[in-house]
């Protein structure tokens, strides 16, 4: 099997401050990959880099085959890596269809054939019956739904999904996991998320990577990895007994 | 022809005490900017209403420009105040455009108010001592610009203590700084902020004031101070209340060698070349941190 | 678009193409600025309304294209119908450079609404001093003879521009039209809600932003020439003034950024609000200058504090031609 996604010693520092430093990993095709950490420890800057929204400062990062460091957002989406954001972002003044065949117009040869392609994938996340609705009347839960709608409607071989479990309940919370669940059945995607949640993570990932200040602390098997006292230690700080 | 260098002095110096008043006139601007996040482009439209208010103390009432001064700042404090607190701070959580378009109407509904009780002719205020002249060394200073920029220096001066020593004046650079924090220790956000418009507008008012000492008015001069202010406050940077002082003396100085040596109307041009440069190049200003 | 919808849009077409045949030449110069104000509006529009740019120097464009083409007449005779290439091209280019500089260099928001100020400013004092195209003093072309219609030099009757200016104002509709259904109407209504969101879907947001400000910028040089001929003069301040910059956006925001028909019912509620106003005020017996410009002010005032997406969506709906 192939490695999908290769970062290679990337670093980035922000006015000094040391983000990210010298990170390596790579993702092999058709893996769902957890990356957690305490907050700072630079996940979303990681994040960001492979998606194009930031150049590292040192390093480099290939998906496929081929480098994308450096490259614009746009460029890398149409390369085959779709994303979601921390906080959602939905044209607020379009509909909830509107907004998906923005994305799928990345794809699609016309207009027509993007409404289409953006009403099946809208059926598929169970948003079908709110398409006409204007994306600013959805709750979040649904919001997030149309996010991951939208970067789906782009066909990404690669999905980063961003904290997508933040603020739900957990019975939402169960019902994207069994939404990414069945896209990574049926569609194959590859999934690298950034997740607080474990509830979800435990459920879902392959496999955990674990960040703190910039650098990876642990690898492996999520119930594996968990139990390490490295880790336990980042989150909970020292002289903890378990 | 001999370089008249004393000349050229004169000229520079003329320059300083203008741009003293102009700096005053950004020093709101970026108070308004700065902190209330208000882009007023309404801002040399209440400095032309200043004017007029100045012009009609004097022509019916007999009130010298300054002495006038102190009520008219008073006054425009208020109007400020009650303006963001009425209209404009309904605005702070719309699209930016939205806000500058809010401005935009205030504008043109003050410039033509102007225009319809004033009619479009020129005015100005006559003071005999205005005309004296000053000697200061081998200087000829306008007694009238000396005292307009003395004024606007002191009131600058005042606002600075203000921001620096009073309790008030830190709250409102804590806003400034970090809304959110300065929500969470309890400040009254709105009256800070309506605050802070109220003082931006004083200043208006009070260069309007002294621009009234200096210049003739018309209805249209609200436009030109307003994109006057825009230029200083950009080119000495937004957020950065020396920024303005500095910018305004530079702009002073550039009008006034410039309306010297190329032409009278060519002046503005270089202001506007000017802004297009920094907006480019160094949009943070000269003097300006954050955007 | 639903029925009601097409038979109002088919009423309203019959009446203006019929118009001069009942009209006199008072109503038919009311029209005819009606209509410059619907097609420069929607110009704009495409800029603000599509790709979410405010630009308040267009005056920039509109002088650019007038002087080109009539610069080009009265120095070399060449006709409004040759010279308007040039004069687009030119706006075009314009248009282009301002966007690249501006978007390249990351200025936004309000500093690119200042940077189109200052456009156009510079503009407005740099032609005050170019004699060859006049000066401060102005340019004047060659009036018409009573009677004829030189279709090529547009010099004729009112009629005339008035069919000039209707098809102009028609087919920047159709245009705007097409163009919000397709690829870049949804391109650009992404970038204007969330240029990050769009980058992250594949939007070249640079190139799409680009193409906006040029269209915007030639068609508004269409504008100016036409009313180059239409007027017949042309002064620096009149033309680049920024007052004419704020005098295209009000019909825009008024009847509603970013819609189809906003622009053009902005347009004419304007119109028929100032002419109103003034044929009141001359009415009364005062000669006060400013009234038109008030009434334009409070309009703005009114619209944007109690209806920011303008006036055509309410009325839309209360009017059942949306669904």
């Amino acid at each position: 099997m192939n490695s999908l996604l290769q970062v290679e010693r990337v670093a980035k520092s922000f006015r000094g401050l040391c983000a990210v430093a010298e990170v390596s990993f790579d993702i092999l095709q058709g893996a769902i990959v957890a990356l957690i950490g305490p907050n700072g420890a630079g996940k979303t800057t990681l994040f960001n880099m492979i998606a194009g929204a930031l150049a590292p400062d040192s390093g480099a990062i290939w998906f496929d085959g081929a480098r994308i460091d450096g490259l614009r957002p746009d460029q890398i989406c149409a390369r085959g890596i779709g994303r979601t954001f921390q906080i959602v972002k939905p044209f607020a003044g379009l509909s909830v269809l509107d907004n998906v065949v923005v994305g799928a117009l990345q794809r699609a040869a016309s207009v027509n054939d993007a409404r289409r392609s953006a009403a099946a994938i809208l059926d598929k996340v169970g948003l079908g019956a709110k398409r006409e609705l204007p994306a600013t009347a959805l709750t979040l839960p649904d919001r997030k739904l149309l996010e991951i709608a939208r970067a789906l409607s782009t066909r990404p071989k690669l999905l980063l999904l961003d904290e997508a479990l933040a603020g739900l309940r957990p019975a939402e919370c169960d019902r994207l996991v069994a939404l990414f669940r069945e896209l990574h059945r049926s569609d194959g995607v590859t999934i690298l998320l950034i997740e607080h949640v474990m509830r979800a993570v435990m459920a879902l990932a392959q496999e955990m990577i674990v960040l703190h200040h910039g650098n990876i602390l642990a690898r492996g098997a999520p119930d594996r990895v968990v139990k390490e006292a490295a880790v336990l230690e980042c989150y909970l700080g020292e002289n903890v007994e378990l | 022809m001999s370089f008249d260098f004393i000349g050229f002095l004169n000229i520079i110096l003329s320059g300083l005490l203008t741009g003293a008043v102009f700096g005053l006139l950004a020093l709101g601007l970026s108070v308004i900017f700065g902190v209330a996040r208000v882009v007023n482009f309404a801002h040399g439209e209440i400095t032309a209403l200043a004017m007029y208010t100045t012009v009609v103390l004097f022509s019916f009432l007999h009130v010298d420009p300054f002495i006038a001064v102190v009520p008219v700042a008073v006054v425009f404090f208020i109007f400020g105040y009650l303006l963001h607190g009425a209209v404009i701070h309904r605005f702070v959580h719309r699209p930016e455009h939205v806000q500058f378009i809010l401005l935009l109407a205030v504008a043109i509904v003050i410039t033509n108010g102007l225009l319809i009780t004033f009619g479009p002719d020129a005015r100005g205020v006559s003071l005999d001592y205005l005309l004296e002249s000053i000697e200061v060394g081998p200087f000829l200073i306008d007694r009238g610009k000396f005292y307009a920029a003395g004024v606007a220096v002191a009131a600058a001066a005042g606002l600075f203590s203000f921001f620096r020593f009073t309790a008030t004046g830190t709250a409102i650079r804590a806003c400034a700084d970090n809304l959110h924090g300065a929500r969470v220790i309890g400040l009254n956000v709105k009256r800070l902020y309506a605050l802070a418009f109220g003082l931006g507008s004083a200043c208006a008012g009070v260069a309007g004031c002294m621009l009234v000492v200096l210049v003739d008015l018309t209805p249209g001069s609200g436009p030109v101070y307003t994109l006057l202010a825009f230029v200083i406050v950009i080119v000495g940077g937004l957020g950065s209340m020396t920024g303005a002082l500095v910018g305004g003396a530079l702009i002073g100085v550039s009008e006034a060698v410039a309306g010297f040596f190329i032409s009278p109307s060519a002046k503005s041009m270089f202001s506007f070349a000017l802004l297009i440069l920094v907006l480019l190049f160094r949009p943070r200003g000269l003097l300006g941190g954050r955007l | 678009m639903n029925r009601r919808a097409s038979l109002g849009l088919a009423g309203l077409s019959a009446l203006l193409v019929l118009l001069p045949a009942f009209a006199g030449n008072y109503l038919l110069s009311v029209a005819t600025l009606f209509l410059y104000f619907a097609f420069a509006g929607q110009a704009w529009n495409i800029m603000m309304g599509f790709a979410g740019q405010l630009s308040l120097g267009h005056a920039l464009y509109l002088g650019a294209g007038a002087y080109t083409a009539a610069g080009l007449y009265f120095h070399f005779g060449i006709g409004p119908w040759a010279g308007l290439w040039l004069a687009a091209a030119l706006c075009a280019v314009l248009g282009a450079a301002l966007g690249a500089l501006a978007f390249r260099y990351g200025v936004a928001g309000v500093y690119f609404t200042l940077l189109t100020i200052a456009c156009a400013e510079f503009a407005r004092i740099g032609l005050d001093h170019f004699d060859w195209l006049g000066g401060s003093g102005g340019l004047f072309l060659k009036i018409a003879k009573r009677g004829d219609i030189d279709l090529a030099n547009l010099r004729g009757p009112p009629a005339m521009f008035y069919y000039v200016i209707l098809l102009l104002a028609a087919a920047a509709m159709a245009l705007s039209a097409y163009l919000l259904r397709s690829r870049a109407g949804y391109y650009w209504q992404a970038i204007r809600e969330d240029e990050d969101a769009a980058q992250a879907l594949g939007i070249h947001t640079f190139r799409w932003k680009m193409f906006a400000v040029t269209l915007s910028a030639a068609m508004t040089g269409l504008a100016g020439v036409f009313s180059a001929f239409y007027y017949g003069n042309l002064f620096p301040e009149q033309v680049f003034g920024i007052h004419r910059s704020v005098e295209i956006i009000l019909a825009p925001i008024i009847g509603g950024i970013g819609t189809i028909f906003g622009p053009i019912l902005g347009a004419a509620l304007l119109t028929a609000l100032a002419e109103g106003a003034s044929e009141i005020v001359a009415a009364l017996g005062w000669e006060v200058p400013g009234v038109k410009q008030m009434i334009y002010g409070l309009v703005l005032l009114i619209v944007i504090v109690f209806l920011p997406q303008g006036i055509w969506p309410a009325l839309a709906r209360k009017l059942r031609v949306k669904k």
